[in-house]
């Protein structure tokens, strides 16, 4: 009879990080755009996108760096897409991401369907080799993960000990002044907002190149939303989303080995993180607020 | 006469963008089409034959049609308080099961009981699911998008645990037993799986449009949802109304639910709703945010999806096509509608 302390591993602690990478690049992507003042709720869509694009170019190409280079790309232009239609058309913004996630899922099943006769999964492709390096939990990943430790500390870097960083937030806490002051705040948030998407992507392709080696279909599973969740979690700092981040992949990982003991319905373990975040909002750890209203800035 | 065709031509004129918005969609659903080496006149005439062609067609069109329109309603009462609840699936799932609990649960009971219960149930549940972010915004002012976002994950889960545990029919699939017999709304259009959710749901926006333009209720929540610090040095209680927005929101994204359980597949099955949530929020925009629009606009996603299957049969284009349609209508109506709703706002601030 296994036991709880079966699971208890250093395996388990290896497929936290794997399990975290994703959340933590698409919540990385979240904190970007939101410190620029846009919502994005689109990140799941985006990934998914992603995950697929990379795909396609491992398959045509047999190079899987080629396929992450497509998956950022991807997640780029949904991203630019967003931008578009919330900054320049004013369009609102949760309307936007969620036409993205709605797109995302049905773009990929159907380009599925063309190019590999199934909406259900494509075919196997050349996905990342994983780095030999002899140690416990960190050693043998894929690149993709040590990626996800330079994402997070650079991210933290740019907004908040740079003047690019410094502009980002004024832009997004108080358009009208980073306006006044000469900053195009157009401009940053356009960045912004792409570079969400490109993040995002990097989540994606960690899913389908980093961990599979194919794509499948709906693979993403409301990670968007989880990174989300990671990024409220860790109140739209870089370094505490990505702490939720591998708190949120661990309770992944460890619901994985549950489910397969049998011992608790993987439900309960699944639901955590979107309890927890609303825990987080009712204030019980520290106050939450988001760095901007949101608004569409209409330049005078 | 002359009265009646001005405002026939005005009513086109509001409606023009949506139309604008809906053929510009398709016609990029074409571009996709034709890359990929299908017909899109094949395509589209295989769904609008599969959709409307016979009384068959219609029929799916409008058993498609009913729990989006119930979703879409959801998510419009809502918006007119200012409130974005995108939590509309989770509502809907949790009506579902408690539909589906009262329907199993009660034995002997006169349809005539066993049904208002057992909607009863529906609207109460999802009603509880709006509460919750209603809470959560008026004492602890979590944002309405992010905690009914989460809220949607909490119910899968649940109604998932609930379906797959302690409520779990014997066999491999995950479902409950089926409903009692007295707990069934009657099919109205058989053979298809058309039943009475579409009469209430029908009835619900016609109620709708009345309660927001002629009742005391109606005024506050646009009141609110227009304004919200004029609202409130108005003497409104606008936390009152956020709260109670937010639950008749939840209710009727609960109620159809209810529908799907009693009248489509009569029992939970999990993963029964393919995003009705989403699609509302999609219709209800498309519709104008008007509630008779959004009965136009369940219609036309309805037949979307009825259409779609007949398509995929036929010409073996994937049924994955209608989402990427769903989406590009939801790219096209969100820029200039909204465009068009500040315009209003500015106008409205610059007359007071």
């Amino acid at each position: 009879m296994a036991t709880l302390l079966d699971i208890i591993n250093v395996g388990l602690f290896a497929a936290t990080l794997r399990m975290a990478t994703p959340i933590a690049f698409a919540s990385l992507g979240g904190i970007f755009s939101e410190r620029a003042g846009i919502i994005n709720v689109g990140l799941e869509g985006m990934m998914l996108t992603s995950a697929f694009a990379g795909v396609v170019v491992s398959y045509f190409t047999g190079n899987p760096w080629l396929g992450v280079f497509a998956s950022m790309i991807a997640g780029g232009l949904l991203g630019l897409l967003h931008a578009l239609l919330t900054v320049k058309f004013r369009g609102d913004q949760i309307v936007s991401g969620t036409g993205i996630n709605i797109f995302a899922m049905g773009f990929t099943a159907y380009m599925c369907q063309i190019i590999y006769g199934s909406r259900g999964a494509s075919a196997s492709v050349k996905g990342l080799d994983v780095i030999p390096i002899p140690l416990p939990i960190i050693g043998n990943h894929t690149p993709l993960v040590y990626f996800m430790f330079a994402a997070a500390i650079l991210s933290h870097i740019v907004l908040f000990k740079t003047p690019i960083g410094l502009r980002i937030r004024a832009v997004g806490e108080r358009p009208a002044a980073a306006d006044t002051a000469g900053i195009d705040v157009y401009r940053i948030k356009y960045i912004c907002v792409t570079v969400s998407g490109m993040l995002a992507g990097l989540g994606g392709a960690f899913l389908s190149l980093g961990h599979l080696n194919l794509f499948a279909w709906g693979m993403t599973g409301g990670r968007g939303f989880i990174a989300l969740a990671a990024m409220i979690f860790g109140s739209w700092m870089p370094l505490g989303a990505f702490g939720a981040s591998l708190l949120f992949g661990f309770a992944d990982a460890f619901q994985m080995r549950l489910q397969a003991l049998g011992l608790l319905p993987p439900q309960f373990i699944l639901a955590i993180p979107y309890i927890l975040t609303i825990a987080v909002l009712l204030g019980f750890a520290r106050k939450v607020t988001p760095p901007s209203d949101y608004k569409p800035y209409l330049k005078e | 006469m002359e009265q009646l065709l001005g405002k026939l031509v005005f009513e086109i004129q509001r409606v023009l963008p949506q139309i604008i918005a809906i053929l510009t969609a398709f016609l990029a659903g074409a571009v996709v089409l034709l890359a990929t080496g299908y017909s899109p006149l094949n395509a589209y005439s295989a769904m609008i034959r599969g959709a409307f062609g016979d009384v068959f067609g219609i029929g799916q069109t409008l058993t498609q049609a009913s729990p989006i329109l119930f979703t879409a309603l959801a998510f419009l009462f809502a918006f007119k308080c200012g409130l974005f609840n995108i939590g509309t699936e989770g509502q809907l799932l949790m009506g579902a099961f408690a539909t589906a609990l009262v329907g199993i649960s009660f034995h002997g009971l006169p349809a005539f009981i066993h049904i208002p219960v057992a909607l009863l149930a529906g609207a109460f549940a999802g009603g509880l699911w709006g509460f919750i972010p209603a809470i959560l915004k008026t004492r602890f002012r979590a944002h309405e998008v992010i905690t009914t976002m989460m809220l949607n994950y909490i119910a899968l889960y649940l109604t998932g645990y609930m379906v797959n545990y302690p409520y779990k029919a014997p066999g491999w699939v995950s479902q409950t037993v089926p409903i009692e017999k007295s707990a069934e709304l009657p099919r109205i259009l058989q053979p298809t799986q058309l039943s009475a959710s579409i009469v209430i749901v029908v009835l619900l926006a016609v109620i709708m449009q009345y309660i927001l333009r002629r009742t005391t209720l109606g005024y506050q929540v646009r009141a609110v949802g227009s304004n919200l610090s004029v609202a409130e040095s108005s003497g409104i209680n606008t936390r009152r109304v956020m709260i109670l927005s937010l639950v008749l929101s939840g209710a009727i994204a609960g109620l159809g639910g209810s529908g799907e359980i009693m009248g489509v597949h009569r029992r939970f099955i999990e993963g029964f709703s393919p995003g009705y949530g989403w699609d509302g929020l999609a219709v209800a925009l498309v519709g104008g945010l008007h509630p008779i629009g959004a009965l136009l606009a369940a219609v036309l996603f309805g037949a979307i999806r009825s259409g779609g299957m007949v398509m995929t049969r036929t010409t073996g284009v994937p049924l994955d096509l209608i989402n990427v349609l769903q989406s590009l209508v939801i790219f096209f109506v969100a820029v200039p509608m909204l465009a068009r709703f500040l315009k209003r706002r500015e106008f409205k601030w610059r007359l007071s």
